[in-house]
């Protein structure tokens, strides 16, 4: 349809901007914005009769009332897709950012997707093997699912963010990282660019920046951008997509300050009602699907305001994807890499992807009888805090041994160190040593025998 | 002239001409034809809540009724069946557009090329009632009986002879000129009557001992499950829609992962029913909206899945429904109400959530249908407290209409006792009424030693506390024999591992067995104590870690028999030993 353009707006109000007099206008439609040979794109968000509401991407400085031009593009914010994409930077709206030019794309694609079929989905339950034992051996990845890794302000996340995508091997196919900034510090953005590049990776991703710096509101696209080209690459040319995005606390930041400036009745601590709704039209573009080769395999990242796991943010995120790996202050200041809180980590996926046939068949017994043993730790810790460590009785102590060879040996590994999925296990079985045999009521006799050599009776 | 839409608000859309609508009328919006269901009407303004995603919609695009209320089409075909949340089946849609869900598409629920044998029951002649059998279907697992729909009764003047017939066929005309089709259709958010209602008196047995054992729901009943994530709410209603005894599951997968739905498809067809020896999936009927579907389908998936339900439970049946989960419906229900800029009471949810709530919860229940049947409606609604806080709003109203309450602890989840219900906050108001149930057909000291066990998890609750800051070694015997025994039970008994060939179903004799010879081992145990023989003595040799795994070394109640001998030996034993 023709483009219609209307000079003059009637109010301008953080990132909103309403315009009066328009006719045919669509809901949720690109508008492009102009003021001095400057121009901005948006989406109308609201219509009223001949009035429409615009949520301004780039922010709305530098605009007035009377000579501000809005068109009308008649067609959802798109974006432009090409193979070619690979090894680029671009910004948060998917516009090239490296210098090295445009780009000459041959599909165009509504950034927001269309939510997958469940009935087209693939259950996933292939493993996908980062190197890393805390994650290998206790919340196994699998290729199609979503694991966001829960962190806190000064925790290594971006390190461990690297490790993984560069470890991350998956038995066939051609695999391929997208990585979203989303108001990222520039040093750490710069950090996880130039590990790539160092790493010569650099060939096998597709970066999308919004940086600190950049407009809030484009945060609202930049993860739908990397999405839109993860499916893409896995939907149309058959990669095996990993898509790391960071940090999702910014993303839902910029969402409650839109929603605020709407004048929206704000759910828990001002979040909007529908963070929920809105988060999962990120988190359920993971997947794979029937008769297509690729997938997309989503790590965001997101920092725990505080440390605080019941905060909205990683509440409504846990909710909605497959489980959590969620990092510790604690074992971070006992200088523990990477510190990953294994008991509140969980991966849903991982109990139809580990076993026989697919990784060894002692694994799924193991990590529960892990799980269970350090558990108890905690407690034994506890108590030790309290009667001392000497009061302990023998099991307990048995029980302190065990809980600080699985974090020092198990668990801690260095930010090079690839470790094969049976060396974990091998690994775990080897720390299970320190407790008696009865304790192990999680693994078979068989498995006992066969895989831990030289246990304490 | 058709009304006109003068605003669009996400999925609210507000239309001018109101009188040419209905309220709660089913409505197609716009040029693509979205389906929408009227929700307000006011000074000449109609306010819609589209199913589907409003993008690209136009102020002055036409409004059409449909001239009929947001209903389900009730008919042969729906078991085995996967629909999103106004009933358009998933796999008509993947048919027009692909893997990614398209707008606009409007699919029949039911399968029209399909061919039934239908077995009719009436006459030419014959006088049929409101709710009477007319015909019956076999359908996959179950009979499928077709019922004069509620307010038609009158003399049958027609009966149509075939061999075969599908669902657009007629069966019956009666004398009034009514048609009795293969099919009826119900508006999803008014309850279909019944003639009585009766109290709970039978078990919904699910193979789980801490439900069936310690916290269990009888056939009509309602129990939530609240937890914050990674709880195991998911896994734990996918372990009750596959062992519950009930005739027909209906699962809804409100506002839950995509992945969780597949899973279920995949899954349920290979798993087979202890029951009848069909697979699962010849009982099923699946409802999926998922979180990243339109809010409003979220909002109505609910409705339209215990629609269903009724539907099969008039049929005679006893049905259970899953709603996974209902913190996602009344989110969906805050989400509109926002957008409605309605005056939002706790946490901005809108003052109506509780008689929703109740609302929903009220259409349960185990009665005498229209045909003098009888039926039941279990519901079992899942819970998503954010932060994993049950006082907030959506768990303190359910709290308030269910009978029973299965509380997920994430302590327990957190070192994989599975599954995670707490034993000290959660109850089950059905105790009493099925007392007299589980007397009868499984054993005359179940109720006994039921409180027995509770009385002693309640003691080692208290003892814990002295633990965590004294530690275990400064109870004298007889309460460390109480921690221990309170360890067997919740290793032994109340852990159950979902993915274990042999233990994912615990048939009720083998629960009550396992429950026996724990409590037994306790008195005795207890005696021994009381003469002052050292506590580590008495727990000497392999009968107790025999006892710890029993869940998974012992198939039957018979072969448990063989333990509860050991154990007797082991006492006999020890009264030897220290008969001096």
């Amino acid at each position: 349809m023709a483009v219609v353009e209307y000079t003059g707006v009637s109010s301008l109000k953080g990132p909103i901007l309403v315009v009066e007099g328009v006719k045919g206008a669509s809901y949720d439609e690109l508008v492009e914005i102009e003021s001095s040979g400057k121009s901005r794109v948006g989406k109308v968000i609201m219509l009223e009769e001949d009035r429409a509401v615009i949520q301004v991407f780039e922010g709305t400085a530098d605009l007035d009332l009377p000579n501000t031009k809005v068109r009308f593009l008649g067609k959802p914010l798109e974006m432009g897709l090409s193979s070619d994409m690979l090894g680029r930077v671009f910004d948060g709206l998917g516009r090239p950012r490296d210098g090295l030019g445009e780009l000459i794309s041959k599909e165009k694609r509504d950034i927001n997707g269309s939510p997958i079929n469940p009935v087209s989905r693939v259950y996933p339950r292939n493993f996908i093997q980062t190197g890393v034992s805390a994650i290998d051996g206790m919340m196994t990845l699998i290729r199609g699912q979503k694991l966001p890794i829960f962190s806190g302000d000064g925790l290594p996340h971006n390190e461990l963010a690297v490790q993984i995508s560069r470890q991350a091997t998956i038995k066939e196919g051609e695999f391929l990282v997208v990585f979203a900034a989303i108001g990222l510090r520039h040093t750490d953005a710069e950090f996880i660019l130039s590990s790539f590049e160092e790493t010569g990776a650099m060939k096998n991703i597709v970066a999308f920046l919004n940086l600190a710096s950049d407009p809030v509101v484009e945060r609202i696209a930049t993860p739908r951008v990397a999405l839109t080209t993860a499916e893409y690459f896995a939907f149309d040319l058959g990669y095996h997509v990993l898509v790391i995005m960071s940090d999702m606390t910014n993303y839902c930041e910029a969402l409650r300050e839109i929603s605020n400036y709407r004048g929206e009745i704000p759910s828990r601590k001002g979040y909007p009602g529908y963070m929920y709704s809105d988060l999962a039209t990120i988190y359920e573009r993971a997947g794979i699907i029937r008769g297509k080769e690729g997938s997309v395999t989503q790590l965001p990242i997101l920092t725990m305001p505080n440390d605080d796991i019941t905060h909205p943010i990683p509440d409504l995120t846990g909710y909605i994807t497959e489980g959590q790996i969620v990092l510790s202050r604690d074992l971070h200041m006992k200088g523990i890499y990477p510190p990953i809180n294994v008991l509140s980590s969980l991966s849903r996926l991982m109990k139809d992807g580990v076993g026989e046939g697919y990784t060894r068949e002692d694994h799924p017994h193991l990590a529960s009888q892990l799980f269970a043993s350090y558990s108890r730790v905690q407690d034994v810790r506890a108590l030790a805090s309290i009667i001392g460590e000497e009061e302990l009785t023998e099991i307990d102590k048995a029980y302190m041994k065990f809980g600080e060879d699985f974090e020092r040996k198990f668990l801690s590994q260095g930010v090079d160190e690839n470790r094969s999925v049976e060396e974990t296990l091998d690994l775990g079985w080897e720390v299970l040593k320190d407790l008696p045999k009865e304790e192990l009521t999680r693994v078979s006799k068989d498995e006992m025998e066969k895989y831990m050599k030289g246990a304490i009776s | 002239m058709r009304a006109r839409i003068i605003k669009i608000n996400g999925p609210v859309v507000v239309a001018d001409r109101a009188e040419t609508l209905k309220m709660n009328e089913m409505v197609r919006v716009g040029g693509n034809k979205l389906i929408g269901e009227v929700i307000g009407l006011d000074h000449g303004e109609a306010t819609i809540q589209v199913y589907e995603e409003t993008s690209g919609l136009k102020i002055h695009e036409e409004v059409e009724g449909t001239g009929r209320l947001l209903s389900v089409m009730l008919g042969p075909g729906m078991i085995g069946n996967i629909y999103d949340g106004i009933q358009r089946p998933l796999s008509e849609l993947e048919k027009v557009g692909g893997a990614f869900i398209a707008r606009g598409v409007e699919a029949f629920p039911l399968s029209r090329d399909h061919k039934w044998s239908v077995k009719l029951l009436k006459e030419v002649g014959d006088e049929v009632e409101e709710g009477e059998v007319y015909a019956e279907i076999k359908e996959r697992g179950i009979v499928h009986r077709l019922m004069v729909p509620a307010g038609i009764s009158g003399k049958i003047v027609k009966k149509v002879e075939k061999e075969e017939f599908t669902i657009d066929d007629v069966l019956y005309i009666l004398e009034n000129g009514t048609e009795l089709g293969m099919y009826q259709m119900w508006p999803v958010r008014i309850p279909r009557p019944v003639k009585k209602k009766l109290p709970s008196k039978i078990p919904l047995v699910t193979g789980q001992r801490v439900i069936d054992t310690f916290f269990p729901l009888s056939k009509g009943g309602t129990a939530a499950i609240p937890g914050g994530f990674g709880t195991g709410k998911t896994m734990l209603q996918h372990q009750l829609a596959k062992w519950a005894n009930a005739d027909v599951i209906v699962y809804i997968g409100c506002g839950e992962r995509g992945n969780e739905m597949t899973e279920v498809l995949t899954e349920f067809p290979e798993l087979v029913d202890p029951k009848t020896g069909k697979p699962l999936m010849d009982r099923t009927i699946l409802i999926a909206n998922t979180s990243n579907m339109p809010v409003s389908a979220r909002e109505a998936s609910i409705y339209t899945g215990i629609t269903i339900a009724e539907y099969f439970r008039d049929m005679g049946y006893s049905v259970a429904i899953m709603a996974d989960s209902t913190s996602r419906w009344a989110e969906a229900l805050r989400e509109l109400s926002g957008r409605l800029e309605e005056i939002p009471a706790e946490e901005g949810y809108p003052a109506y959530l509780s008689s929703r709530i109740a609302a929903f919860y009220e259409r349960a229940g185990r009665v005498i249908t229209l045909s003098g049947e009888e039926g039941s409606v279990t519901v079992i609604g899942a819970v998503s407290p954010p932060g994993g806080d049950f006082s907030e709003p959506v768990t303190t109203h359910t709290k308030r209409y269910v009978k029973c309450f299965w509380a997920l602890d994430r302590e327990l989840a957190y070192s994989r006792h599975y599954p995670a219900i707490n034993w000290n906050t959660s109850y089950s108001g059905y105790v009493e009424d099925l007392k007299e149930w589980f007397v009868k057909s499984v054993d005359p000291s179940w109720y006994d030693y039921r409180s027995k066990a509770m009385e002693l998890l309640a003691e080692d609750g208290r003892l814990q506390e002295i633990i965590k800051i004294m530690g275990e070694d400064v109870l004298p015997d007889m309460q460390k024999l109480i921690v221990g025994i309170a360890r067997m039970i919740k290793v032994g008994l109340l852990q159950q591992n979902a993915y274990s060939e042999i233990d994912s179903y615990c048939p009720l004799d083998k629960q009550f067995k396992m429950l026996k010879i724990i409590i037994d081992f306790y008195e005795k145990a207890r005696e021994f104590v009381e003469k002052n023989v050292a506590l580590s003595e008495i727990l000497k040799g392999s009968v107790v870690s025999k006892l710890m795994r029993m869940k998974e070394d012992y198939k039957s109640a018979e072969e448990l028999e063989k333990l509860e001998r050991e154990v007797h030996e082991h006492f006999g034993k020890l009264e030897k030993v220290y008969k001096e």
